[in-house]
């Protein structure tokens, strides 16, 4: 149950020591999206169900929102972000983390994809 | 039942090669971008040159001796004046004052050449043959190419292919060989930058643009940051800044209306619209303003404005980042003394107020060559 999943919204969430999930926007995203400008990350504390709007990143052309992975409250954000919104265009599953999330169902990640899942799942979209 | 697959353009092939990002747009497939990206593209563009395709445009000649006072009648630039070898912006007007397309006009000597929008060349295409159809020549140069090379090295690039082409000025066109090819150049463009637009034959458009990108100083550029450079310029694009019910004036365009053609003029009026534009004597009760957002946050089109008290006063109509000034920009509506610079307003962004400054555009200088 520590395997990262992943949405057919391409975030990923990575389970984390005890229910304690972090989530991101995987390569595929961030590629489609082209160079990050802006950030806009949850409130730490809000509380999110699974499928809610938690984040909405800004390219030059787009914004997009980011849905939350999993249902929990907000434990903290990667603040860095907002003076350096490219990092998730360089290291979206690293130093480009969103959020961290206390899950209050984690077993809501086993309807997501694995990884084997989504790499099936990117092929169907070509 | 294949009539909805989207046209090419004669570079489609290269742009594949160069790893386009390919998009639908106006009916073309168009590149939105290359591999280097929309920031990098349009830096580049500022600080070298680089190549656009826009081949989607319309291109349209005028032939005929009645074809510039037969044009006249559908639009308010002086177009009988228009002195060979010279370029005019201008607009398509409506009955109700409003703008039906903006385009470039050129003399180019036994004809004119029209420069129109690729979602409306059809739609301007009927409005001329309704017209004027009857006192001119009209053909859609849907065999030529276009294609923009833009950005302060643009100039001595294009010297290595054409001679003297760096003294032409902003506005002047020349016909010119490349190679074998001739082609219709004009310094002007969509960028705020130097450059010049390159009006030639499908057939030879590949190879005059390998030959430009040969050059280390140009690289390809996309839509995307065609419309990044336009907005820090303070350009309209049609459709979304200017549009049928949006007058010159209100857009801050009364370049587009030649002196003669205004009250008092030589050939005052005669277009469409024109009791309504030439009538329009007292300040527009919204006007087209630069809009800088004085946060992080872009402000896209669509955004309503609302003044410090929460009043709706305006609408944004292109909003994005802007890679020169680091920061993002927007432009749009505003009504009354909402309109004035450096009053502060509040876009609407996602249920989110977010503040933002009446600017002067451009946001970046224009940087045209006007002759020594």
């Amino acid at each position: 149950m520590s395997e990262t999943r992943y949405t057919e919204d391409h975030e990923w969430a990575r389970p984390e020591d005890g229910t304690t999930v972090i989530v991101g926007i995987t390569d595929y995203a961030q590629e489609q999206l082209g160079e990050l400008v802006f950030i806009e990350l949850p409130e730490v504390g809000s509380e999110l169900a699974q499928g809610d709007e938690a984040a909405v990143i800004e390219s030059v052309k787009a914004a997009a929102e980011v849905k939350s992975p999993i249902s929990g409250t907000v434990l903290e954000t990667n603040d860095a972000l907002k003076d350096a919104p490219d990092t998730v265009n360089r290291e979206p599953t690293g130093d480009g983390w969103l959020f961290r999330i206390n899950a209050s169902d984690p077993a809501e990640l086993d309807g997501l994809m694995n990884e084997a899942a989504y790499m099936s799942y990117l092929a169907t979209l070509e | 039942m294949t009539n909805n697959r989207p046209l090419q353009t004669p570079l489609h092939a290269l742009h594949c090669e160069l790893g386009a990002k390919m998009v639908p747009f106006a009916g073309f497939e168009m590149p939105l971008q290359y591999s280097s990206g929309i920031i990098t593209e349009h830096r580049h563009t500022r600080a070298a040159a680089g190549l656009f395709d826009v081949s989607h445009m319309g291109q349209i000649r005028l032939t005929g001796t009645d074809a510039a006072a037969a044009l006249e009648t559908l639009l308010p630039a002086d177009v009988i004046g228009l002195a060979p070898s010279r370029q005019r912006y201008s607009v398509f007007t409506n009955e109700r004052g409003g703008i039906a397309d903006d385009l470039m006009i050129t003399n180019a000597g036994d004809h004119l050449l029209l420069v129109v929008n690729a979602a409306t060349k059809f739609d301007d295409l009927a409005l001329l043959e309704a017209n004027i159809g009857h006192r001119c020549g009209i053909e859609l140069l849907d065999d030529h190419a276009l294609i923009a090379l833009q950005g302060p090295l643009a100039a001595q690039v294009l010297e290595l292919s054409v001679t003297d082409i760096a003294q032409l000025p902003f506005m002047h066109a020349a016909a010119v060989a490349i190679g074998d090819t001739t082609c219709w150049i004009s310094r002007s463009g969509y960028t705020g930058e130097d450059g010049y637009e390159i009006s030639l034959p499908a057939t030879d458009a590949a190879a005059v643009a390998e030959q430009l990108l040969q050059n280390d100083a140009v690289a390809p550029v996309g839509l995307g940051a065609r419309d990044s450079l336009r907005l820090e310029a303070g350009l309209c694009l049609y459709g979304h800044d200017i549009d049928t019910d949006t007058t010159p004036r209100e857009a801050g365009i009364e370049f587009a209306i030649s002196k003669m053609r205004r009250r008092g003029g030589v050939r005052e009026g005669g277009f469409p619209g024109a009791d309504v534009i030439l009538n329009q004597d007292t300040v527009p009760s919204r006007r087209r303003v630069g809009i800088k957002p004085l946060g992080r946050a872009p402000v896209r089109e669509g955004a309503d404005l609302v003044d410090a008290e929460y009043r709706p006063v305006g609408k944004v109509t292109s909003g994005s980042y802007g890679p020169t000034v680091e920061h993002p920009i927007a432009m749009g509506y505003v009504y009354g003394a909402s309109a004035l610079q450096g009053t502060t307003l509040n876009a609407i962004v996602r249920d989110k107020y977010r503040a933002v400054a009446v600017s002067p555009l451009p946001f970046v200088p224009h940087r045209y060559y006007r002759g020594r």
